[in-house]
């Protein structure tokens, strides 16, 4: 039953990411992107990893996708007939196909350990615990990391009058 | 901290391996995405779906190999997202200043730093 769901999920995570690459206009790009993302949402559920399936659903459903879809609003991109693709277009696919090879061979020659069964559901509080004691100084850089991230964006975003 | 409960072990038909080849086929089309597109947002979608690849080869390890501290790779997920974030909020900025100076986003008509 599980696997069955892996497999659904999984087809949505690849269809989506697959879209995205495929799709001509950047906003369809974009909402594929979402679909792509909430579907890893659901592996993290099926790994049993509940809090992180929540934080991928709020930090990617909510907050990037609007910021992308803000950003192509801003940079008026939708334009259907100019070329999307760049000239490296064959180098590119060269380099994710080899490295996908590379991958699927490494996981295939490699003996994971079997039936370990360690998926125990972890409570919310073990988590807090263990980001605000043990990991509590790199979670304080963390947010360091996010205000001077979001300072810097509105200061390179932000263009004071007769600039140009 | 308190021990994970043992009664709620969940029986899951999973293997490690199944989630890897997800993992490994979400970065390779992040990968050509991100190599491929002229449009620079289109470029950091692809960026995105690598951290989100690296994201779940993380979690997949971090439930199925035995560690002396199980929840570490969760924490270390929750990381990746938060820089993941600020990324994304500094890059789509550069985006938009780049739009207003040059009126593209086309990374190959941006090569003023070409020498």
């Amino acid at each position: 039953m599980t696997q069955v769901f892996f497999y659904l999920i999984s087809a949505v995570v690849i269809a989506g990411a697959l879209g995205v690459v495929l799709v001509r206009n950047v906003v369809y790009a974009a909402l594929l992107l979402i679909m792509s993302l909430m579907g890893v949402a659901g592996i993290y559920i099926l790994l049993s990893v509940e809090f992180l399936a929540l934080v991928q659903v709020l930090v990617y459903g909510g907050a990037v996708t609007v910021l992308v879809l803000f950003a192509l609003m801003l940079t008026r991109t939708g334009e259907l007939k100019e070329k999307l693709d760049g000239e490296q277009k064959p180098l590119a696919a060269v380099a994710a196909i080899a490295l996908l090879g590379t991958f699927l061979a490494m996981i295939m020659q490699t003996a994971w350990p079997r039936d370990v069964n360690q998926l125990t559901v972890v409570p919310f509080t073990d988590i807090g615990d263990a980001l605000f004691n043990r990991w509590a100084v790199p979670f304080e850089i963390a947010s360091g990391v996010l205000l001077v991230a979001l300072i810097g964006a509105v200061v390179i975003a932000m263009q004071e009058e007769g600039e140009r | 901290m308190r021990a994970p409960m043992p009664d709620l072990l969940l029986t899951l038909a999973l293997h490690l391996e199944e989630v890897l080849v997800l993992g490994a086929g979400l970065f390779a089309l992040g990968l050509y995405l991100a190599l491929s597109k002229r449009n620079a947002v289109g470029v950091l979608m692809g960026v995105e779906l690598m951290l989100n690849a690296v994201n779940v080869t993380l979690l997949a390890f971090s439930r199925f190999v035995v560690s002396p501290r199980p929840l570490d790779g969760q924490v270390f997920a929750v990381f990746v997202i938060t820089v993941a974030a600020a990324e994304a909020a500094v890059a789509l900025a550069l985006a938009v200043a780049v739009y207003k100076h040059r009126e593209t986003v086309n990374i190959d008509e941006l090569d003023m730093l070409r020498w």
